[in-house]
């Protein structure tokens, strides 16, 4: 069947939804199976809104849960095409089964998440808790800090995941409403173009290949179930990193557009750091630009690449640092957070003498200020200053009542 | 940095109003954000909307913003809720009402010594396009108090952004914005 190809400005004024609905459309998805959830709803219904229009040759099957959503992925990228979904939150939660048959098949499937907060209490805004609940799900991750990001990570993803060396699920994380529903300028690229950059789906193991037959999603007891996962993790550390460096790397000679792992910003000669995710990774940004037209040496540093977790690349990034701060946007559950426990792996057994505090911030959605960032550092320096860290461990930011310390 | 709050209520059309004027404002080579809050809300509610401009990309993203125009497209909202939460004394208000701006100001005292425009979005949108959805107007009303753009050029601008809508509700849309362009004070 002929579908038409969409005339696009070079610059659209898209929110990271539509962003991500449009990159989905580009790269000709097979089939999406689709159960909307705010904030991510936009995603399916403007891929919806496409496939009305004649825009998409695809299937697009509406079904009754995020289980079955991801259900219905997991049976069509085994049959042997490209697929795709979107969630957020509790829909996530209920599709997490699924998304550890999806990463233990080796199914190349893309899931665009719309990071918003877990209930109770129910909240449907932004905060990485959802990304947090499938870190360990064996599923490659990536973080938008933008509607562009957003765009452009779609396609890399694709271009990783289906990779016949890797054959791992990517998530393309963006925060909830901030950058979901933000409308911002996206460079586009042309239909033609992106879809040349994904290539043409290749399926291995396809069960519609009749020709050769395969068993999908079989059970494995104590006899294989560990070296599956064994090579499985062999993979994500081994393969997939350069898998990701090439990919990026690609899309930097076809747009200009360079993507790291960990990217760094105001990092050279910095004494202090912020690290964070998400569109809090741009807000620090702006304020450190502020700070060193003032001469303060300070820098930040966004995590593109969640998993497989950049190790090397923390670890080179922040040894010479003098004090950092850790910024998880998610409930730690009575633990420190992720950022925090990573960045320590990262560093510890090595000679740096980084003094690294940990912050929980933005629960619900709530606003990280300028202000409470311009603070951040200040308590950074001080630190430095007095060569200890002078608070406790973890601190929460921006939450009201009295001041709660941990650790 | 131009920064812009609208407040409004769930359904009376101001995130497509904020998304459209960032369209609008993206084609002269600026950089522009529009998001809105509103959570969970229902049609009805109050919410509010925001949109920045600037010559760099725009990286702020924090909610906090000490608006240079606070848009009101819902006429109990100026006296209600707090319009002017967070302004500097350069702020300018343009508010929907069917009030004169000296009625306005008698009634929500918060306005006095700021500065006021008024023009009657909600009256004008029902005489062009026979529904109370006020956010086209406002943006009218705003290109003659800014003096942005001409307002030929923005009409034309905003029959791009409309592109999707039956040929009727355009025109509609475009006589509104004119009115409100010329009625706005």
């Amino acid at each position: 069947m002929a579908f038409d190809k969409m005339e696009l400005r070079d610059i659209e004024v898209w929110d990271g939804n539509h962003a991500a609905a449009q990159a989905l459309r580009q790269c000709q998805v097979d089939v999406i199976c689709a159960y909307p959830i705010t904030p991510s709803t936009p995603i399916v219904e403007g891929y919806a809104q496409f496939k009305a229009d004649n825009y998409i040759e695809g299937e697009y099957v509406l079904v009754e849960s995020e289980h079955a959503a991801m259900s219905g992925c997991i049976g069509a990228s085994a049959a042997g095409g490209r697929v795709a979904t979107a969630t957020s939150s509790q829909g996530l939660a209920l599709m997490v089964e699924t998304l550890y048959q999806a990463a233990g098949m080796r199914l190349p499937i893309i899931l665009n998440i719309v990071n918003r907060a877990l209930a109770a209490p129910l909240n449907v805004n932004g905060d990485h808790s959802d990304m947090y609940l499938c870190r360990d799900s064996g599923w490659i991750q990536f973080d938008a800090f933008s509607p562009q990001e957003a765009y452009d990570l779609n396609m890399i993803a694709f271009r990783v995941s289906e990779d016949h060396d890797v054959r791992i699920p990517s998530i393309i994380n963006q925060d909830g409403f901030l950058t979901s529903h933000t409308a911002q300028g996206v460079h586009t690229i042309t239909d033609d173009v992106v879809y040349n950059f994904v290539g043409t789906f290749k399926p291995m193991n396809d069960m519609l290949d009749f020709e050769h037959p395969v068993t999908h999603g079989v059970q494995t007891e104590e006899d294989w179930h560990f070296e599956h996962k064994a090579r499985q993790h062999n993979d994500m550390m081994t393969v997939v990193p350069d898998k990701i460096e090439n990919a990026f790397s690609d899309f930097e000679k076809l747009t200009g557009r360079k993507y790291n792992k960990v990217e760094c910003y105001d990092m050279d000669g910095a004494d202090i750091a912020i690290v964070c995710m998400g569109t809090s990774v741009e807000t620090v940004r702006e304020v450190v630009s502020e700070m060193r037209k003032d001469g303060l040496k300070v820098g930040v540093v966004g995590l593109r690449v969640v998993r497989p977790f950049p190790f090397a690349e923390i670890g080179d990034t922040l040894k010479d640092i003098k004090a950092v701060a850790a910024l998880d946007r998610s409930a730690p559950g009575g633990a420190a957070g992720m950022l925090f426990n990573e960045i320590s792996g990262s560093l510890f057994n090595t000679d740096s003498k980084m003094l690294l505090s940990g912050f929980i911030y933005g629960l619900g959605g709530r606003d990280l200020t300028k202000a409470n960032i311009r603070d951040l550092y200040k308590e950074l320096q001080a630190n430095v200053d007095a060569g200890k860290v002078l608070t406790k461990q973890q601190q929460f930011i921006g939450v009201r009542g009295p001041k709660l310390a941990y650790l | 940095m131009l920064e812009i709050r609208w407040h409004s209520r769930a359904g009376q059309g101001a995130v497509t109003g904020a998304k459209g004027l960032a369209d609008v404002i993206s084609t002269t080579g600026k950089h522009v954000q529009a998001f809105a809050f509103y959570g969970s809300a229902k049609r009805g509610a109050s919410m509010t909307a925001y949109n920045r401009v600037d010559d760099e990309v725009i990286m702020n993203h924090e909610k906090y913003m000490k608006p240079d125009y606070v848009f009101v497209i819902d006429p109990a909202l100026a006296i209600t809720t707090d319009v002017t939460i967070n302004h500097k004394d350069t702020t300018k208000y343009i508010v929907t009402t069917h009030l004169s701006t000296q009625d306005l100001i008698k009634a929500q005292p918060k306005f006095v010594g700021k500065e006021v425009y008024t023009v009657d979005c909600i009256q004008i949108a029902l005489d062009t396009i026979g529904r109370p959805i006020p956010n086209t107007p406002m943006l009218g009303a705003f290109m003659k108090i800014s003096g942005m753009y001409d307002i030929e050029f923005f009409k034309e601008n905003m029959n791009r952004v409309l592109a999707k809508l039956p040929q009727k509700i355009i025109d509609a849309n475009m006589v509104a914005i004119q009115r409100a362009y010329d009625e706005v004070k």
